[in-house]
């Protein structure tokens, strides 16, 4: 393709990219580099239905005034993101300094909110995503073989967990679970333990929300493989046969190998989704046992008072994290892509 | 279900028929506020004005949207009803406006001590008054020969009662969801231990302390006598268990409390039970460990005049004296409202002012503390560490923000 040609294709796309995502990530770096003025505070007496006191509240025309000066409000360079909120430096060398061990240094680093979140994320995204990928290959296998009359309410049906918004599917999820919903007293029945509760342990709520991750997401990698496996070359998989592969042969050295692109793209897209993991945590109301990066971005914006500076530090750390998970796929990508030139 | 639609229509048009008689607007109202009956019914009577739009937006979300949805000109919003820990919000981004002029032109029939002023400037106002106080099974607590307790420690002793006698395995319940709810019992608990949040006259955080430790403690006793999913129940799922019968003592808001047992499907023995009792005290202290509170409505600053004037008249609508011979209405709340007569529901609440209960701190960085204790609590409440080191983490994660957002 002609330069020229190329850069008219490629402009209405290269705007909106600009406009809805280098943009807001300039914004959101800005952001996160400055915070609020010092608050002025002055004590007047506040009246209200019970009394009146002398409480202390901001001074508005102060404050007013110190924005006309400096409207994007003070300079703090990166003090936002090594405060205890985030990455907490002074927090961690201290816990360094101070645990006589490995364990109680962890210990004492999941007790900061930044490295709590980061904890179960990880464990989250490389439980979920090779699952995901497994239990899709499964799912669309199977349908593969399904007599060709119900092949299409089967995969109707297979694509259910996915077509239901997350967060609506996280709280069905979330009362069949209770400790008085179907599924929790089941467990409790079969434990033969009636305080048995998924919510109140850590553990099984980390398990219940990876459960959740998986059934929300298989479907996606079903019928991404689902729409690989109908362009199998049928030649080569007879080939096979003739030469006496078993099924699991096959299955192994020509259709994975066929398949091998489209578990990198599923890998990708649910590394990513998974790195942010978001909606089950809120829908499960799992916060005391589970947190993520999302989650603390959730958090800060949702408090009385909103902490934007907080929020936008957050997200900055949540696009480097997608990047640097990233890289080894994309790093491959690109070799593969060099090899081929 | 269809019933009960038809019903609350029927209400509606009800009230439409009474109050749209003399509201007359020329610019749009819209409202966004929080979700609970008396709310509705506020934002009900707003919407009976005529002549322009009036909108309403009330979720439980409200306290996200109200402040992005003031902060552009014009706002979107052109009224926020809030509570007296929300309003904190709007006063520190200059969002709202002062209404002395519109009080004295249109406020006729409002009561001097709904009008919340700040530095003698009439910035909200007022409509009702909640609190939250005990809420008992009284037919339980008659089966084991007790009086409904006036301190927690009283509650600790039926609840060991209750659930020795084999009568219910977990009898208290209480809003110990992680995040706001958690920390407003803390809060509430704090109060009541005679502690206070901050050092006196600065926003340095004051709950790592005895009162702090004993808080804590008295909360994780509670706990032990709650369904084991209690950092997931919010006021909402802790009503649940109160109407199926699973709870037998708890403390609840007020606003609740008037119309707990009124949901379909409760039990009878729910229903005849119930009773309401005014707040408790802990550890021998004699202020309740519970916090007042207003709701009210204010008005945007970044609007029309116009729009400013359309907004107070339809506001004032919602909350019009004539709504209090609406016998629902009525007992939806403790209105503040001039000719309420309080309900039965309204004990509770009349109990918690009359005993000093300390109002919800009304300062500009309250509700950086009431995030991170939140969050920084659960540890201790799942017995994964000390309360001294839980609390220690609660004013390290207050401090962080603090810092942020120039208070320290």
């Amino acid at each position: 393709m002609k330069h020229r040609t190329f850069f008219w294709f490629f402009l209405p796309t290269g705007l909106a990219m600009l406009l809805f995502i280098a943009m807001p990530i300039v914004s959101v770096v800005t952001q996160s580099l400055f915070t609020p003025h010092e608050a002025v505070l002055v004590t007047v007496e506040t009246c209200t239905p019970f009394s009146c006191a002398q409480e202390t509240t901001i001074d508005q025309e102060a404050t007013a005034a110190l924005r006309e000066q400096s409207p994007m409000g003070r300079f703090v360079g990166f003090d936002i993101y090594t405060d205890r909120g985030h990455l907490a430096f002074s927090e961690v060398a201290q816990a360094w300094h101070s645990s006589d061990s490995f364990g109680e240094f962890l210990k004492q680093l999941n007790n900061l909110p930044f490295y709590r979140a980061m904890g179960f994320t990880i464990v989250f995204v490389f439980v979920v995503t090779p699952l995901v990928i497994v239990m899709g290959l499964l799912i669309a296998l199977a349908v593969n073989t399904v007599n060709a009359r119900l092949k299409g309410i089967v995969i109707f049906f297979s694509l259910l967990p996915f077509v239901i918004t997350p967060l609506i599917g996280a709280l069905v999820l979330f009362w069949m679970i209770d400790s008085r919903g179907i599924i929790g007293t089941a467990l409790q029945w079969m434990a033969g333990d009636p305080s048995l509760s998924l919510k109140a342990s850590t553990g099984l709520m980390w398990i219940s929300l990876m459960i959740y991750g998986v059934w929300h997401a298989a479907p996606f990698a079903f019928v991404i493989f689902y729409a690989g496996l109908q362009t199998l070359p049928m030649d080569q998989i007879e080939a096979a046969q003739i030469d006496g592969a078993s099924r699991l042969q096959r299955l192994r050295y020509v259709i994975i190998p066929h398949l091998m692109p489209l578990v990198t793209f599923v890998a990708l897209i649910q590394l990513m989704d998974n790195f942010r993991v978001f909606e089950p945590i809120v829908g499960f109301n799992a916060s005391a046992h589970a947190t993520s990066l999302s989650w603390a971005i959730f958090n800060d914006l949702g408090g009385e008072t909103r902490q934007l500076s907080s929020a936008a530090a957050t997200s900055v750390i949540t696009i480097l994290g997608v990047a640097l998970l990233l890289s080894p796929v994309l790093v491959r990508t690109w070799r593969d892509y060099k090899g081929k030139v | 279900m269809f019933l009960k639609k038809f019903a609350i229509a029927g209400a509606m048009a009800a009230l439409m028929s009474t109050s749209a008689l003399a509201c007359e607007i020329s610019a749009r109202v819209s409202i966004v506020g929080n979700e609970f009956p008396a709310i509705q019914s506020v934002g009900a009577g707003a919407q009976a004005c005529t002549g322009a739009e009036v909108k309403t937006n009330l979720t439980a979300d409200h306290q996200k949207i109200n402040l992005p949805g003031m902060q552009g000109n014009p706002a979107e919003y052109t009224s926020a009803i809030i509570a007296n820990s929300s309003i904190v919000a709007l006063m520190n981004e200059d969002v709202i406006r002062p209404l002395d002029d519109l009080v004295a032109k249109h406020g006729q029939g409002l009561k001097k001590n709904q009008l919340i002023t700040i530095d003698g400037k009439i910035m909200a106002v007022a409509f009702m008054a909640n609190a939250q106080h005990l809420v008992y099974r009284a037919d339980v607590l008659e089966k084991i020969g007790v009086q409904p307790p006036k301190t927690y420690e009283d509650m600790l002793a039926a609840a060991k009662m209750i659930r020795e006698q084999g009568i219910m395995e977990n009898p208290v319940g209480g809003a110990y969801a992680a995040g706001w709810n958690l920390a407003e019992e803390f809060v509430n608990m704090y109060l009541g231990m005679g502690g206070s949040h901050f050092k006196p006259g600065s926003a340095e955080p004051n709950i790592n302390t005895e009162a702090g430790i004993k808080t804590l403690e008295m909360m994780k006793a509670l706990s032990d006598y709650m369904n084991p999913d209690f950092l997931t129940h919010d006021s909402n799922a802790t009503n649940a268990e109160f109407r199926a019968g699973n709870v037998a003592l708890m403390n609840m808001w007020g606003s609740r409390a008037a119309t707990l047992v009124s949901a379909d499907g409760v039990a009878q023995e729910v229903v005849d039970g119930f009773a309401i009792d005014g707040p408790m005290t802990v550890g021998g202290g004699s202020i309740p460990a519970s916090t007042l509170w207003w709701d009210g409505w204010t008005v945007a600053k970044n609007i029309s005049d116009e729009e400013a004037e359309a907004t107070f008249i339809a506001m004032m609508n919602g909350i019009s004296p004539a709504m209090m011979a609406n016998e629902e209405i009525r007992t939806q709340a403790v209105w503040l409202i001039d000719g309420y007569q309080p309900t039965d529901a309204a004990k509770g609440v009349f109990a918690a002012a009359g005993m000093n209960t300390i109002p919800y701190p009304m300062l500009p960085y309250m509700g950086l503390m009431h995030t991170a204790l939140g969050n920084e609590l659960v540890d201790f409440m799942k017995g994964d560490e000390s309360a001294e080191q839980a609390l220690k983490d609660a004013e390290a994660a207050y401090i962080a923000a603090a810092k942020e957002k120039g208070f320290l």
